[in-house]
């Protein structure tokens, strides 16, 4: 069972940083909707204030390691230019989708869209981040900026979502491989 | 009363006494940011001169120099707008509805199909 360099690093740029960041953002959503809502009956303690401090810079961070990673690391190798006259584009992902009716709208839509929307998530939910570290419970009482708040986390889950499915699919119909060969476990032969 | 229990009402009454202009600021800032994001990729993508300027990191190409542009309008706009309303409490409504227009005008212009219109 082997696995090579690029395809390690899409794993923790897709299912690492991205996939934990859309579960984290459900936890946020019920969080700020839930506990901070000025309806809300049950005091929020100065513990749950820290913990959704914490929470919230930790996802910021995901989001940022998410769309660095993706366009820094990822992205490059799956833009990679192919030598003119290559047969085999299968180490080129990009150039791969674009030579088929079938699949170019996955890179003409999918790649272009989630190129641009994932970098949405690390600034909404910086904002986001910023605003509870300046208002912490006080946010309860400032009604307009909290459901701001949690339209942009929203937003953010909804971008995040939209990264995460065309990365999926993209990598589906083209994965990105190469680099060097790692080997995971010696199987036996059967 | 405990010395805990008035120091969480103490830390909660510092907190809504706080004026909403940070707030503010921080959120109207992202909608910025999000829509020059969305305004830089379009441009990129239809103007050739700007596309060419906007390749800061040549394996990631144009979107390195969209990116980064709009991660520092947005936080130069973050700066401009938390020193002026800092202290201040302002219209966190209007602003709050004008952020969230330019984050979904954002969110509809990074689609390709609406993008291309321009």
């Amino acid at each position: 069972m082997e696995i090579t360099t690029h395809t390690f690093w899409t794993l923790v740029h897709g299912m690492g940083f991205g996939g934990l960041y859309l579960l984290a953002c459900a936890g946020a959503i019920v969080e700020l909707w839930r506990r901070y809502s000025p309806a809300a009956h049950a005091a929020v303690t100065a513990e749950d204030e820290t913990f959704l401090r914490i929470y919230l810079v930790a996802m910021a961070l995901l989001a940022w390691l998410a769309v660095l990673s993706g366009a820094y690391m990822v992205y490059p190798w799956y833009r990679a230019a192919a030598p003119p006259g290559t047969v085999n584009l299968s180490g080129y992902p990009q150039r791969l989708l674009m030579s088929s009716p079938s699949t170019i709208a996955w890179h003409s839509i999918g790649m272009e869209w989630k190129e641009h929307v994932a970098w949405l998530a690390p600034i909404s939910i910086t904002m986001a981040c910023a605003v509870f570290m300046k208002y912490g419970r006080g946010i309860k009482n400032h009604p307009p900026l909290r459901n701001t708040v949690l339209c942009f986390v929203l937003v953010s889950f909804l971008a995040a979502g939209i990264a995460g499915f065309f990365g999926a699919e993209i990598d589906d119909h083209a994965p990105v491989r190469g680099g060097s060969t790692v080997r995971l476990i010696h199987g036996k032969q059967l | 009363m405990n010395t805990q229990n008035a120091q969480e009402i103490s830390t909660s009454a510092d907190a809504a006494s706080l004026t909403n202009g940070s707030g503010a600021a921080a959120i109207l800032a992202a909608g910025i940011g999000a829509f020059a994001l969305a305004a830089l990729a379009i441009a990129g993508d239809q103007i050739l001169l700007i596309r060419r300027w906007m390749v800061f990191y040549k394996p990631t190409g144009p979107l390195s120099g969209v990116t980064t542009t709009a991660i520092l309008i947005w936080l130069f706009a973050w700066g401009i707008l938390e020193w002026r309303w800092r202290n201040r409490t302002v219209a966190a409504r209007r602003i709050s509805v004008i952020a969230l227009l330019l984050l979904c005008l954002s969110l509809l212009l990074t689609f390709p199909p609406i993008a291309d219109f321009f």
